[in-house]
């Protein structure tokens, strides 16, 4: 199947590996990519810190990149939640297009490694991926995943919120962390880098607390060190 | 501005929140109280079926009400009327409060009891009867409690959430007439409160309430409670003043038996309320011989004009969006300026009152948008919806503008987009030496990412972005 990717603003500047990820796992599994270039951003910040007009600009622009193509793929639940409420497009959150598309739930990877995986918010509400990402992660060779403490309790990032609101944003990720550091596990997966940057911008204060990790950067692992 | 609305926010959320989180004891009781009540809602709204088709139900009678308001109110008037009550219509706060005193000098009254009911703590009654030289009793133990302690409501449903209960028997010692006990037991502590009510209801001359729900049909008001005090304040006094909010109303009888059954589910856990009150006009010789009600405008039609934040007048004020609120849980209901707090309050008080008035406006962005007030809204409030809708149409600083219109035109061209990502990559090079040492995350960054990096570390622009490799291995052959 030909699969375009919505890589996103955040992935495309922070953190390509989400976006190398999806695009090995998928061309493992025998898909072909495809990356529009003139995507950038859907414009959720825009729309969610208040500015409407730039952020209308923002979803036209994703529709015109992606017109024509039947499947989009994203590794971020909240990018994926944003363009179902505010474009027409065809958009799959990764574990979407996995299990409910592709009918994956094995993906033939291995990650010898104890996780633990934090459903964010956006995932658990605004798309309701449910277990599809555990069961993703369950079937991955040498993995154990470990349940995180309280897992739908928001990390406290929201946005600008962790700017505007640092204090509250502060306390909620300090409860976020000691969850994270209470399963012992050397990963800490989720399926939003934006989710992952704050959590693991606390996680980096606190010796021997998990790493963060995107769960497709698990998916396309082999095991092998890169 | 009218600033004496206890409705309007004097501090900005953000200051404020950050004051109270500074207090250990009362996150302690606060992070108690909501995981035992979110616990117990789950638990038996679990047990219920139909309660999907049941919101469904409750939202859509809730946008007739905003859609036919005029009309309803006035079949309620002529119900009520019929019935032999007296119907009063308040445009504000203060009108309200005007037509409450009034009424109550009329009857010589020097005391009111009163039910616990929002919509007077919404115009500030009690301060306005003490103003006038009467004295409000506040006859719910909670109520009572943050009465005694002259504090303010930090929770809808139980006012006193931050206090604990050897802080009550402490308070009780202090203030309560006649208190004696020196346990601090949970049952000792509502008995001592039960006799000091029982002697206040039976020398009332006058209560005043709220309701839960009014109904057009029959002009009949609706009253839930877990105590039976407001049963007390329902049946003793001579007269009866009742302050209800216009969209309290639910069109028909009928209708009812959602909203009861949702309602106590969704605020205290229990499958039923153990007080449920229906009164209609008057009945000589028994209960009260006078009802006047109240209609309190107070913004309320204003806000059932716009289109996306109506849905606010939907709440039934059970305060399930306050128990699930990570927020709320963290900084208190004080922080919120209002005695409407939580997710309500944040789309709420600012809807009421106007973004203009006090701080309000920064309540919009109390909340990280992680929805979980909209999962457990009996009425299907989509509260992060309104959230944003109130952050698009209020007031906002205009460098954060200007940024976010930059932004916006530099990710709209792919060219200005490519030369942005390699900017920032390499200008930030240099900090990539030194936060390679923390696994490559910055730990103290300048301006305006100070306030980032005062809590967490920050991530930096990757060495290569994404679309730079996907150029190098997909088009380069
Ligand atoms: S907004 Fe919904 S959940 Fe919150 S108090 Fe009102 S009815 Fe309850």
């Amino acid at each position: 199947m030909r699969i375009a990717l919505f890589v996103t603003c955040l992935n495309d500047a922070l953190f390509p590996q989400a976006g190398i990820a999806t695009v090995t796992l998928l061309e493992r599994l025998g898909h072909t990519v495809a990356f529009p270039a003139a995507q950038s951003c859907c414009g959720q910040m825009h729309a969610n810190t208040g500015y409407a007009a730039p952020a209308r600009q923002l979803e036209r622009l994703t529709e015109a990149a992606f017109a024509g193509h039947d499947v989009i793929v994203s590794p971020s639940g909240s990018c994926v939640a944003h363009l179902r409420a505010h474009t027409g497009l065809p958009a799959y959150e990764l574990s979407e297009l996995l299990v409910d598309v592709l009918g994956v739930t094995d993906v033939g990877a291995t990650f010898p490694h104890r996780v633990t995986y934090h459903p964010t918010c956006h995932g658990l509400r605004a798309l309701r991926l449910g277990d599809r990402p555990a069961t993703l992660l369950r079937a991955v060779k040498g993995l154990e995943l470990i349940d995180l403490p309280e897992p739908e309790q928001c990390c406290g990032f929201g946005g600008t919120f962790a700017l505007k609101n640092a204090a509250v944003s502060g306390a909620m990720l300090a409860d976020k962390c000691a969850n994270a550091a209470a399963t012992g596990a050397e990963y800490l997966a989720a399926a939003d880098n934006s989710c992952l940057a704050h959590i693991g911008g606390g996680l980096a204060r606190r010796p021997g607390a998990p790493r963060p990790i995107h769960y497709a950067e698990i998916l396309a692992s082999t095991g092998a060190p890169s | 501005m009218s600033r004496d609305l206890p409705i309007v926010a004097i501090t900005p959320f953000p200051v404020a929140a950050a004051h109270e989180l500074g207090d250990a004891q009362l996150r302690a009781n606060l992070g108690r109280a909501t995981r035992t009540i979110r616990d117990k809602r789950a638990r038996v709204v679990a047990e219920v079926a139909d309660w999907e088709p049941m919101r469904d139900r409750a939202a859509a009678v809730k946008d007739e009400v905003l859609d036919n308001l005029a009309e309803l109110l006035a079949r309620f008037e002529a119900a009520a009327v019929a019935a032999g009550a007296t119907v009063h219509h308040a445009t504000d706060a203060a009108h309200a409060n005007a037509i409450v005193t009034e009424l109550v000098r009329a009857q010589r009254a020097e005391s009111v009891v009163k039910i616990k009911s929002m919509a007077t703590q919404e115009i500030g009654l009690n301060e306005a009867l003490e103003a006038a030289g009467v004295t409000p009793i506040e006859t719910d133990l909670a109520e009572l409690i943050v009465q005694l302690a002259d504090d303010t409501p930090s929770h809808i449903l139980v006012p006193a959430i931050h206090y604990n209960r050897s802080q009550i028997r402490e308070l009780f010692a202090r203030r309560m007439p006649g208190f004696t006990a020196t346990s601090d037991e949970p049952a000792v502590l509502a008995g001592a409160a039960r006799e000091y009510l029982r002697r206040t209801f039976l020398a009332a001359k006058v209560a005043v309430c709220g309701a839960n729900f009014a109904i057009a049909e029959t002009g009949s008001l609706v009253i839930v409670e877990s105590e039976g005090n407001g049963r007390m304040c329902l049946t003793l006094p001579e007269t009866l003043i009742a302050v209800v909010g216009v969209e309290k109303l639910l069109p028909r009888f009928a209708d009812l038996g959602d909203f009861l059954r949702l309602l106590p589910r969704s605020s205290t856990g229990e499958r039923m309320n153990p007080y449920t009150s229906i009164f209609t006009g008057v009945t000589p010789g028994d209960g009260p011989q006078r009802l006047h009600i109240v209609l309190l405008d107070n913004g309320r039609t204003q806000v059932a004009q716009d289109p996306v934040g109506r849905a606010a007048l939907r709440c039934i004020r059970c305060s399930a969006c306050l128990n699930v609120c990570p927020v709320y849980e963290r900084a208190g209901g004080h922080a919120y300026g209002s005695v409407y707090p939580g997710p309500i309050g944040a789309i709420l008080s600012p809807q009421l009152t106007g973004q203009d008035a006090g701080f309000n406006k920064t309540l919009p962005y109390a909340s990280t948008l992680c929805g979980a007030c909209y999962d457990v809204c009996p009425v299907k409030i989509n509260i992060p919806e309104i959230l944003v809708h109130l952050r698009q149409t209020g007031p906002k600083p205009a460098a954060e503008r200007a940024a976010m219109s930059t932004l916006s035109w530099v990710m709209r061209d792919r060219r200005r987009w490519r030369i942005a990502l390699r900017a920032a990559r390499s200008g930030s090079a240099p900090l990539r030496l030194i936060a390679r040492r923390h696994g490559g995350t910055l730990r103290r960054a300048p301006w305006p990412l100070s306030a980032w990096t005062a809590h967490r570390d920050a991530p930096l622009p990757a060495a290569e972005s994404f679309r730079d490799w996907w150029r190098r291995t997909h088009e380069s052959s």
